[in-house]
């Protein structure tokens, strides 16, 4: 028998849950908060005048729509599939982040918060919450681990030059897990000003549903922009996965288009076999944290465990909960990257595109060298490139064992 | 749906200091913090310290409403390795010698679901726990393990908020069962102090939408404010004050020094004395117009 449903798109429900998934799993301090902040985002939803704001700071401020770019020596190099980039690196702060940050900082300012708080990895949601307060003139304090502070100074500095209060979170592994929690501590310390902007597709309802909105903007270019480019829709799509937001974002507007194949690259670190990587999916069982249930990394007994990945970004042992149902329902399709395989695929970006990606995208990046050179020359691929790699010109140096910053 | 639980050592507990016009004691330690042995000796000694309830947190890497010190707590308990069937046992043991104190659970909900909601409520009730405290299952999510812990005869115990409004608080009544326990400062535990005032005016309000004992906790560390919630409140929580006397009383590498379970049981005997006394000394002052 055929399945009743008949789209994918039309998630989740009204307690917030994707099937098992989602949810509102918070202490009742923080119930009544998160229940005003989707009253408030369906009001906005309802009022034109939010649409037309969100859509003048997008063009005006942040740079969109962004380019879709056919990677022609990258397509030459790997002689298969066609490839395109999606260019929201090239968004204003450098990475997807700022969609998602412009429209919840248009809603905080409906609410009437004053003070902002934001947990970030990589530091680049931190960046973009930090620009939209600067923006806006709110106070914002940006909660980051002690680890993915010292990985990722050029963002840390950055948001001190935008006026962001930047807290060093020491506890447990000291990165993105770490710093949600605190976060969360924050904001029921601070319920009567502050508003909590989480940078993922994650956590409770109605962030994951509201965060892939704002990100939905991605695919819906891509697809008009694709249109134009070869009069027709791709055939795969590929996004790197962490929390998972420019992954969803890229895919929710073709979660219908079934021919459309969807591939979300998770990091798997060291490899997923010696345990220190940071794929939920992959690696990963069904349990809840964070405000949602989704796949997380944990041990038997519940206890969440520490993610490994090079990439500060990707470095979270849990996912979006509507990714964790579409991979239940094999919609999506859920591999994982190495560590070394996106180095190598960080390289090579650089010196055949001249384009330094983020080491986020570059996951993405190597599992595309895996499929392209199978696939026929009219395959079309787009990869989502969600960020520049500047940030990560340190890291990158020390995985290779060069210094930079020396005196030459 | 089943029926709520009316009839458990919790509610016999509440019925009998009712009858002596006082509030339960309720003292709060995570599960093998900051051993097994010292932990034993914990729960041998706070009934008669004059704990009325005994609340063990379960510990999870990821303690999101918890302050520091109940963070540090649970790293403690984690590297010793608790499991929930090691809380259960310790449960187990204690009710060898201990039959009518309750003990109810206090934890976070994924340990719970990892081990299966209906297998977690038929493990603690054969332990002789008596009620759950989940801190991130507020009752919209909380249907999935309150149906199994019902049909176990364990209550689910409530927690309402500052935040929380007249509005929704029916909402966690259609599902509480037990006592209400109402988080006395907007934060997370053992960080503010709470607002004798403010509590009161909530529990006040409170009281005339339900007959549940209604527990005050989060902010309490002294025993005078134990004393001040006890004259108003069915229930008083004390926990990071009490687990600060134990992260005080350990050694860089976490082990106790003597006498630390001493320590910790002289503290909840102050905490007692007050909670006892204080509605008879408040009467006998109104009697002879002495005090304020």
């Amino acid at each position: 028998m055929a399945e009743a449903r008949n789209t994918y798109r039309d998630g989740p429900d009204d307690l917030g849950h994707f099937g098992l998934f989602g949810g509102r799993y918070v202490a009742e301090t923080l119930m009544p908060l998160i229940l005003e902040v989707e009253q408030a985002y369906e009001a906005a939803c309802a009022d034109p005048s939010y649409a037309k704001e969100l859509e003048s700071f997008r063009t005006t401020y942040a740079g969109r729509p962004s380019p879709l770019y056919f990677a022609e020596r990258m397509t030459d190099h790997f002689g298969g599939a066609k490839i395109y980039f999606k260019r929201d690196e090239l968004n204003h702060t450098g990475s997807h982040k700022i969609n998602n940050c412009l429209g919840q900082i248009l809603l905080a300012k409906r609410m009437g918060k004053t003070r902002i708080i934001a947990e970030t990895g990589a530091g680049q949601h931190g960046v973009a919450t930090a620009t939209v307060c600067a923006r806006f003139g709110l106070e914002c304090v940006v909660y980051m681990g002690a680890k993915d502070i010292e990985r990722q100074k050029p963002n840390v500095f950055r948001m001190n030059l935008l006026g962001a209060d930047v807290r060093a979170v020491e506890k447990g592994s000291a990165t993105l897990k770490e710093a949600m929690n605190e976060a969360l501590r924050d904001w029921v310390a601070n319920v009567d000003d502050t508003y909590y902007l989480i940078g993922t597709a994650a956590g409770p309802h109605p962030y994951p549903a509201m965060v892939r909105d704002f990100q939905s903007v991605i695919g819906d270019e891509v697809k008009v922009q694709m249109d134009a480019a070869e009069g027709r829709l791709p055939d795969t799509l590929v996004a790197c996965i962490g929390g998972g937001s420019n992954a969803i974002g890229l895919f929710h507007p073709f979660l219908d288009d079934t021919d459309v194949r969807l591939i979300g690259v998770e990091a798997a670190g060291n490899g997923i076999d010696t345990g220190e990587h940071a794929a939920s999916i992959s690696g990963g069982n069904p349990g809840v944290l964070h405000g949602n249930r989704t796949f997380l990394l944990q041990d038997d007994g519940g206890q969440i465990r520490d993610a490994h990945s090079i990439s500060a970004g990707l470095d979270y042992p849990g996912i979006g909960p509507e990714h964790a149902w579409l991979h239940l329902k094999g919609r999506v399709d859920y591999v994982s990257a190495t560590d070394e395989e996106a180095l190598t695929a960080f390289q090579l970006c650089s010196r055949l595109e001249g384009i330094i990606p983020a080491l986020e995208p570059s996951h993405a990046l190597s599992y595309i060298e895996k499929i392209a050179p199978e696939l026929p020359s009219d395959h079309l691929i787009v990869m989502n490139l969600c960020g520049r790699g500047d940030k990560d010109v340190f890291t990158v140096a020390d995985a290779l064992g060069t210094e930079v910053g020396a005196e030459t | 749906m089943s029926a709520p639980v009316t009839e458990s050592r919790l509610t016999r507990r509440f019925e009998k200091l009712k009858e002596k016009d006082r509030a339960a004691l309720v003292t709060f330690i995570t599960a093998n913090d900051p051993d097994p042995a010292v932990f034993r000796q914990l729960l041998e000694g706070l009934p008669t310290a004059g704990a009325d309830i005994i609340e063990l947190g379960m510990p999870f890497s990821d303690p999101m409403a918890d302050g520091p010190s109940v963070q540090l707590s649970s790293q403690r308990a984690l590297k010793v390795g608790v499991t929930i069937d090691d809380v259960l046992s310790a449960v187990s043991d204690m009710r060898e010698w201990e039959v009518d104190t309750p003990v109810i659970l206090m934890g976070y909900y994924n340990p719970i679901y990892r081990y299966g909601p209906a297998e977690f409520a038929e493990a603690a009730a054969n332990a002789g726990v008596d009620g759950v405290i989940i801190v991130d299952l507020p009752p919209e999510e909380a249907e999935e393990l309150n149906h199994h812990l019902r049909d176990n005869n364990l209550h689910m115990i409530f927690l309402a908020a500052p935040t929380t409004d007249e509005s929704r608080f029916p909402r966690i009544l259609e599902h509480a069962s037990g006592f209400v326990y109402y988080v006395a400062v907007k934060g997370v535990t053992g960080t503010k102090s709470a607002d004798i005032s403010e509590v009161s005016a909530r529990v006040a309000s409170m009281r005339t939408q339900t007959d549940l004992p209604l527990g005050v906790g989060f902010g309490i560390r002294t025993a005078s404010q134990a004393a001040e919630m006890a004259q108003f409140a069915d229930a008083v929580v004390v926990g990071s004050a009490i687990v600060d006397i134990i992260t005080d009383g350990i050694d860089s590498e976490w082990r106790a020094q003597p006498g630390l379970a001493t320590r910790v049981l002289d503290f909840v005997k102050d905490l007692a004395n007050g909670v006892q006394t204080v509605r008879l000394e408040s009467a006998e002052n109104a009697s002879t117009g002495v005090g304020a």
